[in-house]
């Protein structure tokens, strides 16, 4: 199922690069949690009407995967910034040509 | 049945939503596809019986990282419409790992298959054991505070440390470096 959505994601190359990588953690937390469900079973809060649930175990797993992942998204964008402050531009390419003008 | 139609549903739609995101150039419009994105994660997370999981992906994941990519597209020059690059090799890796993890899909139990290893271990006693030691009805919640708990100070100690990286970061002041490019064109100039 997740397996789709990781073609697109690695064939994009701007510097769209940090949202590609939030997309690629959030198909895999998908996939983890897919392994969680339990068919007819309900979410993991006990009641006496439930006779089954799903796995809580990926949940948080997952729950602490979720909030790492978009601090190490801040961390990216930090970078971004910092490289646009430097260079004046955030693409790939244009970067490359200016470190080559100036190994010259 | 039903269940099957949501997610399969749902999952298209974020196919679609992935799609635009690859297609757009204007930074601002990827950051509200990308928000949408997580909200339609978390959609699945319900339909897939993770509610603790579907709340924070909706606050945490869709909220406040959206707010922080908008602080940043803020700052960066709309996006130019360049050509893509190193199309071909990323084209031939990705068919390669979504052939490795098709096979791999194929060989899991079944979605939802009450008797699969994940179930067996571990995960019995957390249900049955939990309400008497914590009195919490909710188990995710128990895992996460009790059971695991030096995981969640782990998970605390990176939040930290990414805080301070990105601190550092954003305070810094590389502009005097050697390799200042501001610099090098006036010396062009």
């Amino acid at each position: 199922m997740v397996g789709g959505l990781f073609i697109i994601i690695t064939s994009q190359n701007y510097l769209k690069k940090v949202v590609g990588l939030a997309i690629f953690q959030t198909a895999v937390f998908v996939f983890f949690v897919s392994l969680a469900k339990v068919l007819d079973g309900t979410a993991p809060i006990l009641t006496k009407m439930a006779n089954a649930y799903s796995n809580p175990l990926p949940h948080v797993l997952i729950l602490t995967a979720i909030v790492v992942g978009v601090a190490t998204s801040a961390l990216g964008l930090a970078l971004v910034l910092q490289i646009y402050k430097n260079y004046e531009t955030i693409e790939e390419k244009e970067i490359e040509s200016l470190e080559l003008k100036s190994d010259k | 049945m039903n269940f099957l139609l949501i997610n399969f549903f749902l999952i298209s739609l974020l196919l679609v939503t992935t799609f635009f995101i690859f297609k757009t150039t204007s930074l601002i419009s990827v950051v509200a596809l990308t928000g949408a994105f997580t909200l339609l994660c978390s959609a699945i997370y319900v339909n897939l019986d993770a509610v603790d999981v579907a709340f924070t992906e909706a606050a945490v994941g869709s909220g406040i990282s959206t707010i922080l990519m908008v602080m940043a597209a803020a700052k960066l020059p709309e996006g130019k419409k360049n050509k893509l690059i190193n199309l071909f090799p990323s084209i031939i890796l990705a068919v390669a790992i979504s052939l490795i993890l098709i096979i791999i899909i194929t060989n899991l139990p079944l979605l939802g298959d009450p008797n699969a290893p994940i179930h067996l271990h571990v995960v019995p006693e957390y249900l049955k054991e939990s309400k008497d030691f914590f009195h919490i009805p909710n188990v995710v919640t128990n895992i996460l505070a009790s059971y695991r708990g030096f995981d969640t100070l782990g998970e605390t100690i990176v939040i930290f440390t990414a805080g301070l990286g990105v601190i550092a970061l954003l305070t810094s002041n590389t502009l005097n470096r050697k390799t200042n490019f501001k610099k090098n064109k006036k010396n062009e100039r």
